[in-house]
């Protein structure tokens, strides 16, 4: 199973991390597509040609009857195997954490141990059923009226029907017990079986129990794990354990599209390692105060001092009264960041004469700090913004078609644009925390290239995409947006292949604490 | 059905309670309350002293545990010195709570817990560390605390 559509990938992640968009009358024909191509535009071409990068990360989606149905096939094994009740098996999976293999072992060598620590210890009854039994008292509630109905499982504790139920009830109910769930005698533990538990209690109550058991199949497999999303019910299955955290970060896409990290379950942090993602945002939280300013969204204009507000993801600022062009981040002027010496992103240390003694050395980290920090937040804040515009996007695009004439799909740049510029800034959020961390070695410099290519190119699009529905009608604006839309992509991937292959044969060095 | 099973044990409690315990009634007309004196035991520093406990059965009883508290201050590890006299004991938790499981067994549990303190699973952190690093001034403190609340 390691063809790429059995990965789950949405076919948007797919185009936002193709680097391949070059090659694409090259190798177009390669792929072995023999009916005439629907004219989607490039989405579909380019899913074809998806090729694993060396920072993605192999994981299957699988949804809830998906989980169900892999219970059931061990279940199922385990009860032709071991030749014992599909519910017993059930219990017995359940109390080896799902490892098979190690079920069968142990069952091999001593069956009766392994049952009687599973909760399946002998048997002193015939199969378990609701019966009436003459002169029987039910300890839990201390009835014993004639007729009464009454219950045990095969450890033969025998209590009334009602009282059963009530105990399940407490126990699924309240407690959101399933697995554990032993018979109500002191002392006694065997633990609750399906069957046993379906001839008791009502559908609903039945379904909660189902539930609780998937979840902690999911909970008790390391490969397995929740989409954090809210209201998602898939589970995402990965191989990458805790141990490899350092070397890989394992960045996962349910098919809900909530892209997250496998390792630590927060939002999509590459290219940072979970760990340096942990301390940093522990840093921002314990000195947010310091760095609450930053997030404002009005800054002055540096020639003229009138308030200028930011109200999209673009960093080019414009000011309204004087004209003034420079940038949101530095402050500095605008037209210094399209050429060759931007360096925006880059912190300059200031020589050591200046930093001599603790106050100085202090300000100069403090400083760095801020520098990274305000970078980091500006990101977040464009990608938001970013967000927002896209929330308009549609709307765009619909007046887009009146005023062109072009088709709803001619129009999907627009939104594949917005995809970019919003995973690329995720990515460059990160970028900024990763840097904070980073000793400055030759390797940095390397990767403070690949951050201002990356950078700039997404300042670039941020800015067309902002443009009026007028302007982008234009046909040359709209090859320009495509152009830098798989420009930013590009420069995405290259700047996440590299970090991921430094960081998975240990090359970066780190300082700051890390 | 719940008041069936807790008359029948309050019935037990009044006739054969376990040795060294007392039980009646907070209130005649409520069976949900019950006051508990457990004395001393003779090879504890609490011995000769008098405990006040307050039961309290919950109204899903018993498939809910009972809660129980220490009225009288007592010097111990597992027990908090104050007001609450609130402790945590295995057999209460829901965990481990059945509903088969029987009051009088809840006591004996409390008497075993004044004979063999658990100080790894304390709430009294200072009386633990005590317990631990020197009984004989564990013992003497608990001996005139015994004798200051419980006599
Ligand atoms: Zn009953
Ligand atoms: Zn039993
Ligand atoms: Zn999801
Ligand atoms: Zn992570
Ligand atoms: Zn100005």
């Amino acid at each position: 199973m390691d063809s790429d559509e059995d990965f789950g990938m949405s076919s948007e992640e797919d185009v936002l991390e193709d680097s391949e968009n070059d090659n694409e009358s090259a190798d177009g024909t390669d792929f072995g597509i023999d009916e005439p191509e629907p004219d989607l535009g490039y989405t579909q071409k380019e899913q074809v040609k998806k090729e694993k990068k060396t920072f993605d990360t192999t994981f299957k989606v699988y949804h809830p009857d998906d989980i169900q149905a892999q219970q059931d096939d061990l279940i199922d094994e385990v009860n032709m195997i071991l030749d014992i009740r599909k519910e017993d098996a059930a219990i017995l999976l359940r109390h080896f954490r799902w490892n098979k293999e190690r079920l069968i072992e142990d069952y091999m060598d001593r069956p009766r141990k392994v049952l009687e620590d599973a909760g399946l210890g002998p048997s002193t009854t015939g199969p378990p059923k609701l019966e009436v039994i003459r002169g029987f008292m039910c300890d839990i509630c201390c009835e014993d009226e004639p007729g009464l109905q009454s219950f045990a499982m095969k450890c033969g504790h025998r209590y009334c029907a009602d009282c059963y139920r009530q105990y399940l009830n407490q126990k699924i109910k309240e407690e959101g017990e399933a697995a554990r769930i032993q018979c109500p005698q002191d002392g006694c533990k065997r633990i609750l079986d399906a069957k046993s538990l379906d001839l008791l209690v009502t559908s609903e109550l039945q379904n909660r129990y189902h539930e609780l058991l998937t979840r902690t199949y999911v909970e008790d497999k390391e490969q397995l794990k929740w989409c954090p999303a809210p209201d998602c019910q898939n589970a995402i299955e990965c191989g990458i354990k805790k141990k490899d955290l350092d070397r890989v970060v394992p960045t996962v896409a349910c098919d809900c599209k909530h892209r997250f990290c496998f390792g630590c379950g927060l939002a999509d942090h590459q290219p940072a390692p979970c760990d340096l993602v942990k301390k940093w945002l522990k840093k921002c939280a314990d000195d947010s105060e310091t760095a609450n300013w930053i997030s404002a969204n009005t800054k002055e204009c540096p020639k003229c001092n009138s308030t200028i507000e930011k109200n999209g993801g673009c960093n080019h600022m414009t000011c309204r009264k004087c004209k003034h062009e420079f940038c949101w981040m530095c402050m500095g002027l605008w037209s210094e960041h399209g050429t060759s010496w931007y360096n925006c992103n880059r912190f300059e240390e200031k020589s050591g004469s200046e930093a001599r003694d603790a106050q100085a050395k202090s300000r100069v980290s403090l400083e760095r700090y801020l520098h990274y920090y305000n970078r980091y937040a500006n990101h977040e804040q464009s990608a938001k913004l970013d967000k927002d515009i896209f929330t308009k996007t549609e709307k765009k695009m619909i007046s887009l078609q009146t005023a062109s004439g072009m088709s709803w799909i001619e129009v999907q740049y627009l939104n594949s644009a917005s995809h970019a510029l919003q995973t690329c800034r995720q990515t460059l959020k990160w970028t900024y925390a990763f840097a904070f961390y980073l000793k400055r070695v030759n390797l940095t410099e390397m990767f403070e290239d690949n951050q201002k290519d990356l950078e700039m190119a997404v300042e670039a699009l941020s800015e067309m995409f902002e443009k009026p529905v007028d302007e982008l009608a234009n046909p040359k604006l709209k090859v320009e947006i495509m152009d830098k839309t798989s420009y930013c992509n590009k420069r995405r991937v290259i700047l996440l292949a590299d970090t991921a292959d430094n960081l998975a044969n240990g090359a970066w060095e780190w300082s700051n604490g890390h | 059905m719940t008041q069936k099973r807790i008359s029948k044990e309050l019935q037990e409690c009044l006739t054969t309670p376990p040795a060294g315990i007392k039980v009646n009634l907070v209130d005649e007309g409520n069976i949900h309350n019950w006051n508990i004196v457990m004395d001393g035991p003779a090879d504890s520093p609490y011995v000769g002293g008098k405990f006040q406990l307050l039961l309290v059965l919950p109204t899903e009883y018993p498939f809910k545990p009972p809660k129980i508290n220490f009225k009288t201050r007592i010097y111990h590890p597992n027990v908090t010195f104050d007001e609450h006299g609130s402790m945590c004991i295995g057999i209460l938790k829901s965990d481990s709570w059945k509903p088969s499981s029987r009051i009088p067994n809840v006591l004996t549990a409390i008497q075993q817990l004044l004979l063999e303190p658990v100080p790894d699973d304390a709430v009294e952190q200072g009386a633990a560390q005590k317990f631990k690093e020197d009984r004989k001034a564990f013992d003497k403190e608990a001996r005139d605390m015994t004798k200051k609340y419980a006599k």
